[in-house]
């Protein structure tokens, strides 16, 4: 089996490795970075449990090999919360009731960042387009929905309090 | 890292999940993220037919690949060859005779997962194929061949209702109706894809991890394939993405398998199944083919039913049995009729076989008997609710299976209300039809109700245990013999436990479920969490504060018995400026040397049934719903939208409002996928739907705006009055979209799933040969 040396940024992190080239990103985040809050549903990019956010991006990383994500960063949901403060997205989850099982949870919040990141205040139709390719069993998605969109809400407060701020200053 | 604060939260309040925190940030452990030291991959390798006898395997090209270690078979098992909760039929690793396609027949155990895959396609299994049976009628008909000896005629159940005189009953009838219905095969689609990981040790025994729903039941399953005593095999369950009853089975195989090539190699052994596995190996829900014979008065009131279903129980007994008793209870729905004749059976076949699944029986008896209730109004020229009020059980009504409900508030027709109420019932159903004129896309509005008896019942011995154990720094730890498998268990306990304490949430930790910390509680199955294991940790949170009051009364001058424990502080009650720090209490209840940890058991109130009649106290006690449906069907492609679904169950007491919402929320949205999109498909035994991009479950972009109402009558029987609320959500969906449907388009279908070719056509365009279920006739 052919290997490839690839160099990636996670979560801010450079990391080098030698791996085969068939290996899955979801495969070196899991076993070669140890990073097992990205989860694996069906391995076919339909579940959406592995997404990953490569260069802004919300990605299945069951169906990006790794040596494409050479000189590319990736955040995974290890990489959202900062000095230990949860993202507003992960805390809108536990507010409103968004985590049942928990097993979409991370492939879920990955793609509502995403969203956020490309689109500050998306529609509720917006929102579920976004999320259509990550299943959830357990919620009925609503109280998904309703997470994002107050995350949307407090993160455009924090923004224009930041800016008044600054402004202030 | 905390995100919210830490606030008192007691039962009734809308407490975070207790596990949220870990579960948005990655941390939670679930079975595939486990990796040990030296550890092995294991890889079952799967018959290549339904029905056949195994003459030969060759293993030898297996063990000689790179990186195998063993290749295992029935002859490396040193216990009981097989398992089973009802029979222990089901082969670990099948010797003579292969049963359905998810049948395992050899194990490879590699040093990675890639050689044990690679060997398995190299282990040569020489079969010959035996006639198959994939047609549950043909298979209890004569001429079939016996699946298993134990079962002679392949009749895996037959549970009968006889009361009254139908005959008599059908006399009395102005109209009689005779109607045949028909459900599908579906899969859980948890998330998760089964995994476990099994460890040597300690002491000569053996330790398994993983996606376990039933931590007690596995653990007789490995205990009785290594020929081990329960005390030495430790079943530690992890965090569980999703089961709804789907991980009982196919884990007790999974991990009967890991155990065994841990105990044989000495290294830990682990198998995940991927997605294309799970469908294939993991048990389903029950197709039912359902006959209906009805007769009513012109005023509405039922005389007479006559109800035969059959149910497609697969390879294995699994739980047919009992699902197909619950059926029974529920079969002529929550009407009072004063004759009823009943028959219910099973049939082995060789498709895949069938088990629990949320709802376990219910769901298939309601999409017949609700639609068939609405037929019953059409033909009257009745309003559907109306007909439901006439015939619905109250207060001291008596079921079809002979039990007098005088124990509890009967809120059928109270549930009936507020659903149709909320929905704008009457209005709709009055005006839409007008609306409906010459439009291509027609509305309709639809409704369905249900009661659902509590917990196991009569199906078996029903009690449960839990642990409290205050710590002498005032944190405590929460024990359960039930498990959380995403319903919110965790929080739902350690909600009760911080209530009887008087503690914030933030003290409680909730161990994960382990058998060989607290004693078997039975299954985690049947909605059965809240109302049993709730209670058994109520009782040990009760005595954990006694003991603390026992120490605080002295010091505040009162008897332990005047004392009241609220946000982190034990005061005298009524006279709030005598208090202490629940701490100090802690403090002196450890330095008087009471004991702080206590034990709780809790069984359920006595319950019992005649199988020759089908008569008796099934339940001890039941829950009530409505589902109001309002759909908008397109009449030129017959695609149904479900655009609104309002809710109304009756759950005892809300323990917390925001997990029942969930439940609500998420059991309708998987009752509409088994209205309109889901089917497993089987071709001879074969499993066609193989991953999520042929089993479709609804997205975000399918399911409808769900509108809960949660009802609170209050139960003697549950604690702070709970009941359940897990299966009773996900039972009705279907029919109340069937009938909405009717209401649209003027068509009635009687077969799930309504996809798109049923509600243009009225038929599937897929071929016939070799289906099962709804479309095998």
């Amino acid at each position: 089996m052919e290997a490839v040396r690839v160099r990636i940024t996670v979560n801010g992190e450079e990391h080098v490795k030698t791996v085969p080239t068939c290996m899955t990103l979801l495969r070196l985040l899991r076993e070669e970075l140890d990073l097992t809050g990205t989860k694996e549903g069906c391995s076919k990019g339909e579940c959406g449990a592995c997404t990953v956010i490569l260069d802004g991006v919300p990605v299945n990383s069951c169906l990006v090999l790794a040596y494409q994500c050479s000189g590319r960063s990736v955040v995974t949901i290890e990489g959202l919360a900062r000095d230990g403060l949860l993202h507003p997205v992960q805390e809108a989850f536990v507010r409103h009731g968004a985590v049942q099982c928990g097993f979409c949870t991370p492939g879920m919040i990955m793609s509502a960042v995403a969203l956020l990141d490309a689109n500050p205040s998306p529609t509720q139709r917006e929102i579920r387009e976004a999320i259509s390719g990550n299943l959830c069993r357990c919620t009925g998605y609503k109280a998904i929905i309703e997470a994002i969109d107050d995350a949307a809400q407090r993160m455009a407060g924090w923004v224009d309090s930041q800016a008044a701020d600054e402004a202030r200053v | 890292m905390k995100c919210t604060d830490q606030m008192w939260h007691p039962v009734g309040a809308r407490a975070p999940r207790v596990d949220g925190v870990d579960k948005v940030t990655g941390r939670a452990v679930f079975g595939a993220d486990l990796t040990f030291d030296n550890m092995l991959w294991g890889q079952p390798v799967r018959t290549r037919y339904p029905h056949a006898r195994i003459i030969s395997i060759d293993k030898s090209r297996a063990e000689a690949h790179p990186g195998v270690v063993r290749v295992l078979t029935t002859a490396d098992v040193p216990g009981s060859k097989t398992f089973g909760v009802v029979v222990p039929h089901q082969p670990v690793l099948c010797w003579d005779r292969v049963r359905f396609m998810g049948d395992a027949v050899a194990l490879v155990l590699a040093e990675s997962r890639e050689a044990a895959r690679e060997a398995a396609r190299l282990v040569q299994v020489e079969y010959e194929e035996l006639p198959s049976i994939f047609d549950p009628e043909e298979a209890i008909g004569p001429d079939a061949p016996t699946l298993h000896d134990e079962y002679p005629g392949n009749v895996a159940a037959h549970h009968v209702v006889r009361k009254g005189d139908v005959e008599r009953g059908f006399a009395q009838a102005d109209v009689i109706l005779e109607r045949d219905y028909t459900t599908q095969l579906i899969e859980h689609a948890y998330i998760e894809p089964e995994a476990a990981v099994a460890l040597p040790g300690p002491g000569g025994g053996v330790t398994v991890y993983g996606s376990i729903q039933n931590p007690f039941t596995c653990r007789r399953a490995v205990a009785g394939v290594l020929g081990l005593p329960l005390a030495r095999v430790r079943i530690v369950q992890n965090h569980m993405g999703g089961s709804f009853g789907g991980k009982d089975e196919v884990m007790s195989a999974m991990c009967a398998r890991t155990a065994l090539g841990a105990q044989i190699t000495g290294r830990p052994v682990k198998i995940v199944n991927t997605r294309e596995e799970s469908l294939v190996e993991s048990y389903k829900r029950h197709p039912y083919r359902m006959h209906y014979k009805i007769g009513v008065r012109r005023d509405g009131r039922i005389t007479a039913m006559e109800v035969r279903m059959l149910a497609d129980a697969g390879g294995y007994a699994s739980q047919s049995a009992f699902v197909t008793w619950r059926s029974t209870v529920q079969a002529t729905g929550p009407y009072v009729v004063e004759n009823v004749k009943t028959d219910i059976y099973a049939a082995f076949t060789n498709n895949t076989y069938t088990g629990a699944m949320r709802g376990f029986g219910s769901p298939q008896a309601i999409f017949a008997n609700e639609s068939l209730m609405d037929e019953v109004a059409l033909e009257l020229g009745m309003d559907p609710v109306q007909l439901r009020m006439v015939n619905g059980f109250e207060g001291g009504s008596v079921t079809a299976t002979g039990h007098k409900l005088d124990e509890h508030t009967v809120s059928l027709k109270e549930v009936v209300r507020k659903a149709t109420e909320a929905a704008g019932w009457d209005g709709k159903r009055a005006r839409l039809p007008e609306e409906n004129q010459g439009k291509a896309t027609r509305r309709g509005i639809g409704m369905a109700c249900s009661f659902r008896g509590c917990a196991l019942g009569a199906e078996g011995v029903d009690a449960a245990a839990g642990i409290v154990s205050v710590q002498t720094d005032g944190s405590v730890l929460v024990f359960s013999g039930l498990a959380e498998n995403g319903q919110g268990l965790k929080t739902i306990f350690s909600q009760i436990a911080a209530t009887e304490l008087g503690i914030t949430l933030d003290r409680v930790v909730f161990m994960e479920t382990d058998t060989s910390t607290v004693p078997d509680s039975g299954p985690t199955v049947a909605s059965r969490s809240t109302i049993m294991g709730g209670s058994a940790v109520r009782i040990a949170a009760q005595k954990a504060r006694d003991a603390l009051f026992e120490g605080a009364a002295a010091k505040l001058g009162a008897e332990p018995g005047e004392l009241a424990a609220e946000n982190n502080e034990i005061c005298v009650a009524g006279d709030p400026a005598r208090r202490m720090r629940f701490d100090d209490a802690v403090k002196i209840a450890w330095n008087e040397g009471r004991l702080m940890a206590q034990f709780g058991w809790h069984g359920a109130p006595h319950v019992n049934w005649d199988e020759h009649t089908g008569q008796g106290k099934a339940y001890f006690t039941y829950v009530y719903a409505c589902q109001v449906a309002e759909v908008a069907v397109d009449t030129q492609t017959g695609q149904v939208v479900v655009e609104r679904m309002t809710a109304a169950h009756d759950v005892g007491r809300a323990i917390n409002p925001q997990s029942v919402e969930g439940q609500i929320r998420g059991g309708v949205a998987m009752s509409t996928g088994y209205g309109l999109l889901e089917e497993v498909e089987l071709n001879e035994g074969i499993t066609k739907t193989r991953n999520f991009d042929e089993y479709l479950i609804p997205t975000a972009m399918d399911v409808p705006e769900v509108r809960p109402i949660i009802v609170e009558n209050a139960d003697p029987y549950g604690p702070y009055g709970a009941k359940t609320i897990g299966e009773p959500t996900c039972e009705l969906g279907a029919a109340a979209i069937a009938n909405a449907i009717c209401h649209a388009s003027g068509k009635r279908i009687r077969a799930l799933p309504m996809d798109m070719e049923r509600v243009l056509l009225g038929r599937t365009l897929r071929p016939m040969r070799g289906r099962r279920g709804s479309e095998a006739r």
